[in-house]
């Protein structure tokens, strides 16, 4: 079962109701040591990098060792930018830092929030775009973006060029937001449940 | 690039929709869910559902259309009409909505704005701005149009982006049911101000009107109802149109 961790960063219907659409047996973990026996952990997230501030030590911990124990992780929107080192939007807090780099705004000669459906460009071979075609469009709402490092395998530009999705050693992320994607992000969905159940035969 | 999003209006009372369904094979044409099921197949990039009686009473069959569409219908999903505290956007959002539009509620508390984007962040938060033309400028008003709000559109707008509100749905009261065009004038003024995205609503009646509104009036969307009813392929022919004309949409 994934584990799906609310941190009360936004609403998680839509998320919740897109893992029961692609048939994803799911929890909400209660405490942190719900995610032992979890063979997937989902970060999901919308909103201000402060949200994080809800992902006390001990979940910090446990998401830690749970990616150590490779159990696959998916960061969606905030969830992806908290895998970095930090975000501007909240200097004085730390992302997990599986990731190097820190989330910046987008730069003001472009309409922020990044709203609506912009393409990925996609940068190398991904399980988790598995069939998902160069420039495929997805839908987007942020402020702050991820550089572009050696786990972004797809890209997208407004304004600036920044990382959409991110990949590597069984820890993946998307900034758009899969649920509201359409069935490009079904298959994403789709592309993490299987990841989740092969890594755990 | 970011494309320019089309968004279908669904007027609902009592769980229907109310007007302008011409749909021919739709069982049942006033069926938010079937509707809504039709517009993804054709590629909308997005749903406003406006809850046009919006008394309590009703509340639980918007909760329920609600639920009815966003179970099967994976693309943003906006609610307004009668929003008027927390309490009303939090049902609309554990119902499946992903925004809420406010307006009347954000004009009579600005605040409110600020609280909700705090608790589900801005990109939930929709400020709908309906504006009429008055002298060089354009006049608020709140009540479905009725009581001018005593504030001008350009200035509420910029106002409730730093309040916490991520996009401005803007109507322009003088165009709005007579398809003679969006206000583009209007939707310029606001939108070449605001830092955040501006859906423009109000007169589409041709596939040109959309032209001109993502050009002239500058705006990042556009919403329609009856201009998408009236054929089964409207929505992917306009988008057909508007890429031969160099715009960027989604196909």
């Amino acid at each position: 079962m994934i584990a799906l961790i609310d941190y009360g960063a936004g609403n998680l219907t839509s998320v919740r109701k897109a893992l029961t659409a692609v048939g994803a047996p799911f929890f909400t973990p209660a405490a942190p040591a719900d995610l032992a026996g979890a063979s997937g952990v989902i970060i999901p997230g919308v909103g201000h990098f402060g949200a994080t501030r809800a992902i006390t030590e001990d979940w910090r911990a446990a998401i830690l060792a749970s990616v150590k124990r490779q159990t696959p992780l998916l960061g969606i929107c905030l969830g992806l930018q908290y895998l970095f080192e930090g975000s501007d939007e909240a200097p004085d807090l730390s992302g997990l830092g599986i990731l190097a780099g820190r989330c910046t705004l987008l730069p003001p000669r472009v309409k922020v929030p990044h709203v609506g459906w912009n393409s990925l460009s996609t940068r190398r071979r991904s399980v988790l775009l598995e069939g998902i075609r160069d420039a495929t469009q997805v839908y987007f709402t942020h402020s702050y973006a991820a550089p572009i490092t050696k786990a972004a395998v797809a890209t997208t530009e407004h304004g600036v060029r920044f990382a959409s999705a991110v990949e590597g050693n069984g820890v993946f992320g998307v900034q758009f937001h899969p649920e509201k994607s359409s069935e490009a992000g079904l298959r994403v969905l789709r592309s993490f449940v299987h990841i989740t159940t092969s890594a755990h035969p | 690039m970011l494309s320019k999003r089309l968004i279908a209006c669904l007027d609902v009372r009592d769980g229907c929709v109310v007007k302008g369904v011409q749909f021919e094979d739709l069982a049942n044409a006033g069926d938010p869910a079937a509707l809504a099921r039709r517009y993804n197949a054709e590629g909308i990039d997005e749903l406003v559902i406006l809850d046009v009686t919006a008394t309590i009473e009703n509340r639980r069959a918007l909760a329920e259309t609600l639920r009815a569409v966003s179970a099967e219908l994976f693309i943003p999903l906006t609610v307004g009409g009668g929003i008027r505290s927390e309490a009303d956007a939090e049902a609309a959002l554990d119902a499946g909505a992903d925004k809420v539009a406010l307006n009347s509620a954000a004009l009579a508390e600005p605040a409110l704005l600020t609280r909700l984007a705090a608790r589900y962040g801005s990109q939930a938060v929709v400020v709908a701005i309906d504006a009429k033309r008055e002298g060089d400028g354009y006049a608020v008003f709140a009540r479905s149009g009725r009581v001018a709000a005593a504030r001008q559109a350009v200035e509420w707008a910029v106002e409730a982006a730093e309040r916490g509100a991520g996009e401005v749905l803007l109507t322009s009261i003088d165009r709005d049911g007579t398809r003679a065009g969006f206000d583009c004038a209007l939707t310029a003024a606001v939108s070449s101000v605001v830092p955040i995205p501006v859906i423009a609503s109000g007169g589409a009646g041709t596939f040109e009107h959309f032209h001109e509104v993502f050009t002239a009036g500058q705006a990042d969307a556009a919403l329609a109802a009856s201009v998408f009813h009236f054929s089964e392929h409207a929505v992917s022919e306009l988008k057909g149109f508007l890429r031969e004309r160099g715009i960027a949409v989604r196909l």
